[in-house]
């Protein structure tokens, strides 16, 4: 078992490294091996399951969640890289019971069917509107192009996050 | 996913030690969206992955008089908030291209002038894209090359940004271990020289001559050898161009151009006295296009000047048996890229 965060580079073992980070606001750590990509280690390490597994390869945005401040795939990151960071997934957004304005707006707006895009989109919103909190309706589109939903057909998508837009200001 | 031992250096002189000189042994990740895809699908199956995005000096932008250097590690996202870098607008609206938040903020510029071919025979297992020639040939090539693909390499070169960087004369810094042996001078036959006898070398060269069309199984599609690393990219800056990047696509989402084409136009008193013109997506390399810098040079940018350089530079294209249609895209994105430099309208949506 070693450190990823030493400050000299060594090279870790193929087997089990031990990985601290920050996860929605907490500290978490967990043992895994190198080739275990961060969505892996979330749903199966740290009990995380709303980031979803779709395409596996970066098309999709389902596994998308909040790296140090911005949104990655998390299926394409490997999970020894999150050591010391700050992950935002989707089970951070409500507080207690009390819903983030996008999951309500997706909610009242019907922006979902099926619901495995759901959490990607969620995640991307939100860094979306951490950056921009007053985003057009174009901008809100370019942003989602990295998710991919086959059943809404996005016109519910963008609507809830005007809403979510206009009850955050 | 193949195991792998895996490395994070925090300095550039820590690399020498960590890599193996062995093709396919080392693999260097820096966002690892192209990288880990290609891991996962076991088609790169390294022993080692030497993650380079904790060496801080490989990130960031900095810009002087000269010009503007990125780091290799700063992500795309960084470079579109980049007040430096809107003299480029030719870079800013390849990156804008790429047209998923998630990859912007995760993809790196080295990963991006360095990524693999999407050629679908490679991604899909069937071997090293120089292998493939004959099946490619044969096979359904809509998305490969119309030029440059007379040898066995008949796919495309990814990367997006490539063109409009080789059309503004930018340059890449490579360091790797050091043959030990002071040596001085340009570099030979393209090929980065190491300059110092410590334990890393690093060479400066023309991202025009980073990208070669392999020959051969087991030649790679830069010049870098298994062991270099790429650290910087440097733009020269010059007032006096103008550029712009015009991209033809299928659809709004993260997907690749089907044809497009970078201009750096120096315009003078209204007359164009040097272009550089560079074609993306057609050919195994950024395709410079001296036919069509050759046609502008000399004329006002007008819709017709513009076109008569979109015609010079397909004229000697070789499209394979399903790709003729992109004779035509590249010819309008040469067209439009250069009215688009040159601030007008360029008819396109
Ligand atoms: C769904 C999807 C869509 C995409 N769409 C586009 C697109 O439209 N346009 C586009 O251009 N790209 C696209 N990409 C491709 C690619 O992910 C990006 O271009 C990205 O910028 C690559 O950077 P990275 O840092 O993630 O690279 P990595 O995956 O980390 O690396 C890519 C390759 O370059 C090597 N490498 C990385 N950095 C260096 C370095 N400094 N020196 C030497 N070698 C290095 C790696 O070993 C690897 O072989 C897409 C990817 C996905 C998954």
């Amino acid at each position: 078992m070693s450190h990823v965060q030493a400050p000299e580079a060594s090279v870790r073992p193929t087997k089990n490294v031990h990985v601290e980070l920050t996860v929605n606001g907490e500290p978490r750590e967990f043992l895994c091996a190198p080739r275990e990509s961060l969505l892996d280690v979330l749903r199966n390490r740290l009990g995380l399951t709303g980031a979803k597994e779709g395409c596996n390869n970066g098309n999709c945005g389902a596994c998308a969640v909040i790296l140090n401040g911005v949104p990655v795939n998390s299926c394409l990151v490997l999970g020894v890289e999150a050591a010391g960071a700050e992950v935002e997934t989707v089970e951070g957004l409500a507080k207690g019971s009390h819903l983030h304005p996008l999951q309500q707006c997706f909610l009242e707006d019907a922006a979902l069917q099926c619901g495995i895009c759901t959490p990607g989109f969620l995640v991307s919103a939100k860094a979306l509107l951490d950056r921009n909190p007053d985003p057009s309706e174009e901008e809100i589109r370019l942003h989602l192009a990295g998710n991919l939903c086959r059943c809404t057909g996005y016109d519910k998508i963008v609507r809830a996050v005007q809403d979510a837009a206009k009850a955050n200001t | 996913m193949k195991a792998f031992e895996y490395a994070a250096p925090r300095r550039e002189s820590e690399l020498a030690g960590l890599f193996s000189g062995r093709p396919g042994a080392t693999a260097v990740l820096a966002g690892g969206t192209d990288l880990v895809g290609l891991m996962k699908k076991m088609i790169v199956a390294p022993d080692r992955v030497v993650n380079i995005k904790e060496i801080a000096s490989l990130y960031g932008i900095s810009a002087d008089s000269a010009g503007v250097t990125v780091g290799a590690v700063t992500r795309l996202d960084e470079m579109l908030d980049s007040a430096d870098l809107d003299a480029f607008p030719a870079v800013k609206q390849a990156i804008r291209g790429i047209n998923s938040m998630q990859l912007q903020s995760q993809g790196t510029i080295g990963g991006e002038l360095c990524q693999r071919p999407r050629c679908w025979y490679f991604r899909n297992g069937c071997g090293l894209p120089t292998e493939l020639g004959r099946m490619v040939e044969r096979g359904d090539n809509r998305y490969h090359a119309i030029f440059g693909n007379r040898g066995p390499a008949k796919y495309v070169s990814a990367s997006r940004i490539a063109p409009a960087l080789v059309a503004l004369g930018a340059s890449v810094r490579i360091v790797g271990p050091a043959s030990g042996e002071a040596v001085e001078g340009p570099p030979k036959n393209g090929a980065p020289v190491a300059q110092d006898g410590n334990a890393l070398g690093e060479a400066i060269m023309p991202l025009a001559d980073f990208f070669v069309t392999p020959r051969a199984p087991h030649q790679g599609e830069t010049v870098l050898d298994p062991d270099q690393i790429v650290t910087h990219i440097h733009i020269p800056r010059d007032e006096q161009i103008a550029s712009a990047t015009y991209e033809v696509r299928q659809s709004e989402g993260p997907e690749y151009p089907l044809a497009a084409a970078a201009a750096a136009l120096r315009i003078e008193a209204g007359v164009v006295t040097e272009a550089r013109i560079v074609l993306g997506q057609v050919a195994p390399v950024p395709w410079v296009s001296e036919a069509a810098a050759a046609a502008i040079v000399g004329q006002a940018v007008t819709p017709e000047s513009a076109r008569a350089a979109g015609e010079a530079a397909v004229a000697r294209a070789t499209p394979l048996s399903q790709n003729r249609y992109k004779v035509q895209l590249a010819r309008v994105s040469v067209e439009r890229a250069i009215l688009q430099a040159a601030g007008l309208e360029t008819g396109g949506f």
